[in-house]
């Protein structure tokens, strides 16, 4: 089929020819605005050398038979980076005080602009991660990817699942109902009953031997600031092992020999 | 797996890997149209099922279901299953914790260099049996409800002490109901079995001090009632009478 040809620009954008006897530089808007984000790009770069380890993370190949199963886990990032924006916005109506955090959860639902949307989605944003967490560990554990030399990457995980589920039960205590308060309750109540550290980690949740005015602030730090920051740098790490070991290709896949070098062509 | 055998898989995986295609932008365009398919459940989950708040937090109510998020249903149900006192520990925690650690340690003690789901036969048994396990408890989390009626028969030595003695009896009754008490323990037909023991005959087992003492400093899990206590003595009281006249009928 025969192409159409692409309309040139208009005059004013089209480049121009070189003068005689002009320096040499940038002509016209579109160079103006092509050399600007060159030199930004060139600027930053020259002080950080992060573009090679751009082209390192973007470029790098993915094996051959790559299918949906391996989205599972940019999906998992995406509901955390999903939970982050829901909840930072809540963060910023939620009152963490026994005799207001449920009002302020309230004001959330009924006054705040579409309030109860994201109030919402945080709540069944959290189902979604920790489903996807769990069918990302499947898919790991049957295509047997936590094997060498990925070992390390699959205890990352294994962390980062035991931090999700850490987040999801300090967050049920938040909306401080009738509900979430008593299973909050039974909860640090069996934490208490494990061996050894078991009393001292439900004291240390509680902040005493009771449920008291401060458990529920103690339970938002740890909500808010301790767990999804080492969430966060955990991914980046988990992360950057994919990138260096490369994502495992599915085992029923077997390598031949590059078609160049194998027999048969040469042969032929 | 050996020396040989790690080299042999790096081998391979160097040629796959130079055989696929670059990550941006096949790859990414997997991703993101995997994103934008979360981002839809999230938004129509969120828009159908909604954020309804219950009742505010009240420490010193009797009414309460103390119910977690779906996906500590299996955590809890474990608990049911295990029943003997003495093994409760080992079911809180004793089990997850050796879950985790199995889940921890994993590629460290299966070293075997077989990766298809079919040559490792032990590995995807374990792991389909872990799965049902955890589905058919989730299961039974989901459908046991904290029964919030319990429907005993006034005992003939109750009637006998007259009217006033059967309306704290069956006072008692509703109080313990609405508590929940339901939901850990078994009452004659009702409730569910565990985690905590059968309470058909514990005024059998336990004088009425006894069951007084235990409703305020409980073992754990159990939360204590000492707010039920301070707030309405009446009710306290009559939770106390109707649980020492569960007795066997003679």
């Amino acid at each position: 089929m025969p192409k159409l040809k692409v309309p040139s620009p208009p005059a004013p954008l089209q480049p121009k020819p070189k003068r005689p006897g002009k320096k040499t530089g940038p002509e016209g808007p579109v160079e103006h605005g092509h050399e600007a984000t060159a030199s930004t790009i060139g600027w930053i770069d020259e002080r950080t050398s992060l573009s090679g380890a751009g082209r390192w993370m973007m470029f790098r190949k993915v094996p051959k038979g790559t299918n949906w199963f391996y989205t599972l886990g940019s999906a998992t990032m995406f509901a955390f980076l999903s939970q982050a924006v829901t909840g930072v916005v809540l963060a910023m109506y939620y009152e963490p005080e026994p005799t207001r955090a449920y009002e302020s959860i309230r004001r959330i639902n009924n006054e705040v602009f579409l309030g109860e949307l994201v109030h919402a989605m945080h709540k069944w944003g959290s189902t979604v991660m920790v489903i996807l967490i769990f069918l990302h560990m499947g898919r790991t554990f049957f295509f047997g990817a936590y094997k060498y030399p990925r070992e390390l990457n699959w205890v990352i995980g294994v962390v980062l699942l035991i931090l999700t589920m850490t987040m999801s039960f300090t967050g049920y205590l938040l909306p401080f109902d009738q509900r979430s308060y008593w299973a909050s309750i039974v909860g640090v109540n069996i934490n208490g009953t494990g061996p050894l550290v078991g009393p001292y980690l439900s004291d240390f949740l509680r902040a005493g031997p009771y449920f008291g005015a401060t458990t529920l602030s103690r339970f938002y730090a740890i909500h808010m600031m301790a767990v999804p920051g080492a969430i966060a740098a955990l991914i980046g790490f988990h992360l950057y092992l994919v990138a260096k070991l490369g994502t495992t290709a599915p085992p029923w896949i077997r390598a031949e020999a590059p078609e160049a070098t194998r027999e048969e062509k040469v042969a032929a | 797996m050996n020396k040989q055998e790690k080299e042999r898989y790096l081998r391979e995986y160097g040629i796959l890997k130079a055989q696929g295609k670059p990550f941006f932008p096949y790859a990414v365009a997997k991703d993101g149209a995997m994103a934008i398919l979360v981002m839809v459940v999230i938004l129509a989950m969120a828009i159908i099922l909604g954020a309804e708040l219950g009742p505010k937090a009240d420490p010193t109510s009797t009414t309460y279901t103390p119910r977690p998020e779906w996906y500590f249903f299996f955590l809890f149900e474990l608990l049911k299953v295990i029943k003997p006192p003495e093994l409760v520990p080992f079911a809180t925690i004793g089990v997850p914790t050796v879950a985790m650690i199995l889940l921890f340690l994993l590629p460290f003690y299966d070293r075997n260099p077989e990766r298809r789901p079919e040559r490792r036969p032990i590995a995807t048994t374990a792991g389909i049996l872990t799965i049902a396990a955890m589905g058919y408890l989730t299961y039974l989390g989901a459908a046991a409800g904290p029964p919030t009626e319990i429907d005993i028969p006034v005992p003939a030595n109750v009637k006998a002490q007259g009217p006033a003695a059967v309306a704290d009896f069956e006072a008692g009754a509703q109080v313990v109901a609405q508590s929940g008490c339901a939901a850990c323990h078994k009452f004659g037909e009702n409730g569910n079995d565990g985690p905590g023991p059968e309470l058909t005959e514990i005024g059998q087992r336990l004088p009425a001090p006894a069951i007084e003492r235990t409703l305020l400093n409980p073992t754990a899990p159990m939360p204590s009632y000492a707010g039920v206590q301070q707030d309405s003595p009446e009710q306290f009281a009559q939770m106390v009478t109707f649980l020492s006249e569960l007795k066997a009928e003679e």
